[in-house]
C-alpha cells in the first residue's frame, strides 16, 4: 500500500478546502502515487449522488480510491443507494490500515 | 504484525467530531494490535481531565443514569484498559505548557506530562504519526 | 526523518498563546532534532509579510506585554536553518506581493507540491 492517505473531515460547500485537497490528489496521483481519499465526518456529503460536487467523480476517473466513512454517512441519513459509484462506504479500518502501512497521511 | 502509531490531537472535549473520530481510530488501532501513543496539545490536554461529570437532561427528559452523558476521561480510561487486556504499549502525554494554561493538571491516572520533545519521540518509534489539526 | 509543517490556520488564538502554536510547535522538535520545514498556505501565507503588529491588546487594567511576534518566529525559524515556503496562488489571491514579504521565504506553486512532500517522510497538515 503505502502511497498517500488524504482525509477529508470538511463540507465541500463550506470552503475551497475540499476542492483544493482533491486537487492535490490529482497532482500526487500525476507524480505515479497510489492515492486514497478517505472521507469522514461532514466530508461524507459530498458522496451523495444528488449533491452538487463533481470533484469525487473525476478523482475516481483518474484512479483515486475514494473512500467514505459509513458510520458518518449513516449519522447523516446517507444510505448506500444515495451514494455515488465513485465512492465505496467502508468502515474506519480501512483508514487505519493505510496508516499502519505507513501512507503519508495528510487530515485535511 | 504489531506496529506502533502515534495520535496528535488538539481539540478541546465537546468542541468537534475530530475528537469522537479520533477515539474511534485509536480504538480500532488498539482492537489491531497496534501500540499507540498519544500526543495531547492545546485544548486536547482537556480529554483526561479527572472532574468531568456527566448530567442529567431535562431536554432529554432523562436522569443523569438515564442520559449517561459520555465524559472523554471514560473513553481515555477504557483505552488504557483496552491495551492492558492486549499486552498492547499505550502512552498517553499530556503538552505541559498546554496543561499548565488551562490550569488542566488533574488528570486521571495513566496520563503523563511532557513536551513537545516527546511527541517528536514518540513519531520516531512510530511506524506512522497522525496528527488531527484544530480549526 | 524529516518532516514538513503544513499550516494553513492562521491568527488562531495567537494573542492569548503569544505565538503561533504550530510555528512554536515546529521550534519545539526541530529543538529535540527534528529536521522540520515548514510550508505556509491558506490563510497562513499572511504570515510571510512584512510590518504585522498585534500591539495594544488589553482587558480592564490588563495588558499584554508580549504581543505574538510572528515576523520574529518565521525569521528565527529561516536562522535556525527550517526551509519555509509559502504557496504562490494563496498569496496572490490575497494580494500579498514578493516586495512585502519576508525575506528567505520561498513562494511555490501549488503544481510543485508532489515533488515538494516526496523529499519528506512525514508529512504533517496543521
Amino acid at each position: 500500500m503505502s502511497g498517500y492517505l488524504l482525509i477529508e473531515s470538511r463540507d465541500p460547500f463550506e470552503s475551497k478546502g475540499f476542492a483544493q485537497h482533491c486537487e492535490l490528489a490529482l497532482t500526487l496521483l500525476g507524480e505515479g502515487n497510489s492515492v486514497t481519499l478517505f472521507l469522514v465526518e461532514n466530508a461524507v456529503l459530498a458522496a451523495r449522488a444528488a449533491a452538487k460536487a463533481r470533484d469525487l467523480d473525476k478523482l475516481a476517473k483518474a484512479g483515486v480510491r475514494v473512500l467514505a466513512d459509513k458510520f458518518a454517512l449513516h449519522e447523516r441519513g446517507i444510505d448506500a443507494r444515495q451514494v455515488i459509484a465513485a465512492v465505496e462506504p467502508a468502515e474506519l479500518n480501512a483508514l487505519l490500515a493505510h496508516l499502519a502501512d505507513g501512507a503519508k497521511t495528510l487530515w485535511n | 504484525m504489531s506496529k506502533t502509531l502515534t495520535f496528535l490531537l488538539m481539540d478541546a472535549p465537546y468542541e468537534q467530531s475530530r475528537t469522537s473520530t479520533a477515539f474511534r481510530l485509536i480504538d480500532l488501532a488498539l482492537q489491531a494490535g497496534h501500540g499507540v501513543r498519544v500526543f495531547a496539545y492545546e485544548g486536547a490536554v482537556c480529554l483526561p481531565l479527572m472532574h468531568q461529570q456527566p448530567h442529567a437532561n431535562a431536554i432529554h427528559g432523562r436522569t443523569v443514569e438515564e442520559e449517561s452523558h459520555p465524559t472523554p476521561r471514560t473513553w481515555v480510561s477504557a483505552l488504557i484498559e483496552l491495551a492492558k487486556a492486549k499486552g498492547l504499549p499505550f502512552d498517553w502525554v499530556n503538552c505541559g505548557l498546554c496543561v499548565d494554561e488551562r490550569g488542566a493538571s488533574e488528570t486521571i491516572p495513566g496520563v503523563r506530562r511532557g513536551s513537545p520533545a516527546d511527541f517528536w519521540k514518540m513519531n520516531l518509534e512510530s511506524v506512522n504519526t497522525l496528527v488531527i489539526p484544530t480549526r | 526523518m524529516r518532516v514538513l509543517q503544513i499550516i494553513e490556520p492562521a491568527y488562531r488564538a495567537t494573542l492569548e498563546e503569544q505565538d503561533d502554536t504550530v510555528l512554536w510547535f515546529t521550534r519545539a522538535i526541530r529543538g529535540a532534532g527534528a529536521p522540520a520545514d515548514v510550508l505556509l498556505c491558506g490563510t497562513a501565507v499572511n504570515y510571510s509579510v512584512r510590518g504585522q503588529s498585534a500591539a495594544g491588546f488589553s482587558v480592564g487594567t490588563w495588558a499584554q506585554r508580549h504581543p505574538p511576534a510572528i515576523e520574529h518566529e518565521i525569521t528565527k525559524l529561516i536562522e535556525s536553518g527550517a526551509r519555509v515556503a509559502a504557496l504562490a496562488e494563496d498569496l496572490a489571491e490575497r494580494g500579498i506581493t514578493t516586495e512585502s514579504m519576508l525575506a528567505g521565504i520561498e513562494v511555490l506553486s501549488r503544481k510543485s507540491l508532489g515533488g515538494l512532500f516526496a523529499q519528506y517522510e512525514r508529512v504533517w497538515k496543521w
